[in-house]
């Protein structure tokens, strides 16, 4: 009886939940004064706090990145660790205002659980790293090898889907946990390291001798990341989707953080538009019209957040690729401020 | 007769002094002959234990100081020297040894868990200690002041000119401390009074009892985590947020005091119903009956098991790093992520610095109850 009353209970919450839920999130932030963002619990360069516990990432610049639009200051963002499972029950039960948490965009997740996914911050895929020494140029090329991956992951399907498709004959040896992995396949008990790109090139630091290894061109599988809020508030996911555009549109136009003061005397008009002098785009989101300008200015273009967490002058050197504009050879892309 | 005193007089009239017992049987040899050298076997026995000893603490010794980096900057310092891989690499924990220690706390505020350390270690030793003077007042203080003056310096009191340093900030040593000793000062008086209440005569409170403990004992404690962290806040309205350390506090509490008030049952059972009975003779009330003759006796016969469970506790904390808190545990493994340190041999200096610190908790815990055991086995030495 006392269990069926409980349950009852929490169903009247929950749909009470359900409806306060679709208040508008840009009042509740401005009046706690602070942008909640759900991030990892460590992951090099999207998401992890450094030796001073600072966090750093893309992920992490993506979060002050709207508290900029939204307060004009990058640090009125507070952080959530988040594992894996939780993430989206602590976005869905409001305890965090955005999840910027290297979230694989999927359908399943955009409908059936009430989520909204504001774009692609970062398009990664799954890859393979071999030894040099091995001669391979391509995973075509990868025909019975021996191929290290973590268990109970989407990585090993990933990896049967691919070799069968190319009539190749494999070996898995799976291990729990990535540290496992990584040593497996740095004592050569196998030939082929198969995991997200990012991650192959944040595990490859942990290897002996990194430079005696290549990562594979080809990538196996999308998996496209990206900030994600809750079903039921479209203001704040305007917000949101056009925090992570202006950043990319910024780059598209050169607009940096350096620049930006320059910037705003340019006569291009997508500029001028961008950065607030022309329009009223930031009020029709429920900012101010400065809302790009304090972006740029206090966390920089997309292009700029790259470099400094994940590309190449970075330990984790990750070519740009994929993510690189759509006008350089890349797809990263957004739609005009206009 | 004289002739028989002449024929007696090689016997001695006085004892011979005492001698030593042979060199083989006594000290440091006598000793390893006995234990382990005594036949063939425990000679090839000892012979297997020593290479093995040997084995560990070479590489021990190896790893953690002679081919060890002390100091550096960055993982430059701790990378493979010409393809062979250096030791430990302290100085990554000496980098993050602050935020091990805190995780988030702001550094200009650190002087205020120190001084809840400083303030709780004044307090603890001398309860600790049988001979020190004053336990009531020095318990009073300990288990009600102190908890007050605990909270009001960690989170702070804008009143008082302490900053807030919101939970989300703790981390560390620190949050295994808080959530272990919350749990060891929760657990124990709770677990006793549902241990009554699993014997009580009443059918209502044994019951309720019952159904606590199984209930609490049936599930996970990563389960309890989970339903704590991530099903709790959907039924709770949006306004209402259940702080993220409190979560895991509570449920860590309930958990151990579960298995605590099975602990304290098993010593409750070895009392004999003599002693039940005579208390009652004596006119003695329920309550005086349990605190002055029937719970002094349990409590000291299940020490070690009420000191298991506190380890246990202690060791279980590092679950909550799964429903994202940076615990010592969580902090360490979040460390792990930094490219700026990542290299072949740092994730193994992270666990071996875990096992140590880890060990020095649990070890001394071990340690005091084995003298607390001791030092009460009165009357019942054989």
């Amino acid at each position: 009886m006392k269990k069926l009353a409980a349950l009852a209970l929490g169903a009247v919450m929950t749909a009470a939940m359900a409806v306060s839920a679709q208040a508008g999130t840009l009042e509740d932030v401005k009046k706690k004064g602070f942008v909640q963002c759900g991030v990892s619990q460590g992951l090099p360069g999207f998401s992890n706090p450094d030796d001073k516990g600072n966090w750093t990432g893309l992920d992490v610049d993506f979060c002050r990145a709207v508290a900029a639009a939204v307060f004009g200051d990058p640090n009125k963002v507070k952080f959530t660790p988040l594992s894996a499972k939780e993430r989206f029950t602590a976005l869905r039960s409001g305890e965090v205002d955005i999840l910027s948490r290297n979230t694989t965009w999927t359908m399943q997740r955009d409908t059936e659980l009430g989520l909204n996914f504001a774009g692609v911050n970062y398009y990664d895929g799954q890859g393979f790293m071999v030894r040099k020494s091995l001669g391979v140029t391509s995973a075509l090329q990868l025909n019975g090898a021996a191929v290290c991956t973590n268990t109970g992951t989407t990585t090993e399907l990933n990896v049967a889907d691919y070799f069968r498709a190319h009539k190749m004959q494999y070996e898995v040896v799976a291990f729990e946990k990535a540290d496992e992995v990584v040593k497996a396949y740095d004592e050569g008990r196998c030939d082929v390291y198969t995991t997200d790109r990012s991650g192959l090139a944040a595990q490859r630091l942990k290897l002996k001798n990194p430079d005696e290894h290549i990562i594979l061109p080809e990538i196996i599988s999308k998996e496209p990341l990206g900030p994600v809020v809750r079903h039921g508030d479209d203001q704040w996911f305007d917000i949101v989707k056009w925090t992570l555009f202006a950043m990319i549109n910024a780059e598209e136009l050169g607009v940096t953080s350096k620049n930006v003061d320059e910037m705003k005397k340019s006569t291009n008009p997508s500029i001028r538009r961008l950065l607030g002098v022309e329009g009223k785009f930031g009020e029709n989101i429920g900012l101010g019209s400065d809302w790009a300008y304090n972006i740029i200015k206090h966390v920089g273009n997309y292009g700029e957040s790259y470099d400094r967490n994940v590309g190449p002058k970075t330990p984790l050197g990750l070519a740009r690729g994929l993510n690189a504009l759509w006008n350089k050879g890349g797809i990263m892309y957004a739609p005009p401020v206009r | 007769m004289s002739s028989n005193t002449r024929h007696i007089a090689f016997h001695r009239d006085e004892m011979l002094p005492p001698q030593p017992p042979p060199p083989a049987t006594t000290g440091v040899l006598g000793w390893m002959r006995r234990n382990l050298f005594s036949d063939w076997f425990n000679t090839l026995l000892t012979f297997i234990g020593l290479y093995i000893i040997w084995l560990i603490v070479s590489w021990l010794v190896k790893f953690a100081l002679l081919d060890a980096v002390f100091t550096g900057e960055d993982r430059n310092a701790c990378l493979p020297r010409d393809g062979v891989e250096v030791g430990a690499c302290w100085a990554y924990v000496q980098a993050r040894f602050n935020q091990f220690m805190d995780g988030f706390y702001p550094s200009a505020q650190e002087w205020r868990y120190l001084l809840v350390y400083a303030v709780g270690i004044a307090l603890l030793v001398p309860l600790l200690i049988p001979k020190a003077p004053g336990k009531t007042i020095n318990a009073l203080l300990l288990f009600v002041a102190y908890p007050v003056l605990a909270y009001v310096l960690l989170y702070g009191a804008p009143s008082l000119g302490l900053p807030i340093v919101e939970t989300t900030q703790w981390g560390g040593l620190l949050l295994t401390l808080v959530i272990a000793s919350v749990g060891i000062v929760i657990s124990l008086p709770l677990g006793i009074v549902f241990a009554l209440g699993r014997r009580s005569q009443l059918p209502v409170l044994r019951f309720l009892s019952i159904a606590f403990i199984e209930f609490w004992r049936g599930v996970p404690l990563i389960t309890v985590l989970f339903m704590s962290s991530v099903m709790l806040p959907l039924f709770l309205p949006e306004d209402v947020t259940l702080d993220k350390v409190v979560r895991p506090l509570v449920g860590v509490a309930l958990f151990a005091a579960a298995y605590m008030a099975e602990v304290v049952r098993g010593g409750l059972q070895a009392i004999p119903k003599g002693q039940y009975e005579a208390a009652q003779a004596l006119g003695l009330t329920y309550w005086k009956m349990m605190g002055l003759i029937i719970l002094p006796q349990a409590l000291k016969l299940v020490i070690p098991g009420i000191v298991n469970t506190f380890i246990g506790l202690f060791k279980d904390t590092s679950l909550v790093s799964i429903i994202g808190l940076f615990d010592l545990l969580g902090i360490v493994q979040a460390s792990l992520a930094d490219p700026k340190w990542s290299t072949p041999t740092t994730a193994s200096t992270a666990y071996l610095f875990l096992a140590l610190v880890y060990f020095f908790f649990c070890y001394g815990m071990s340690r005091y109850s084995i003298f607390m055991e001791r030092y009460l086995h009165t009357g019942h030495k054989r």
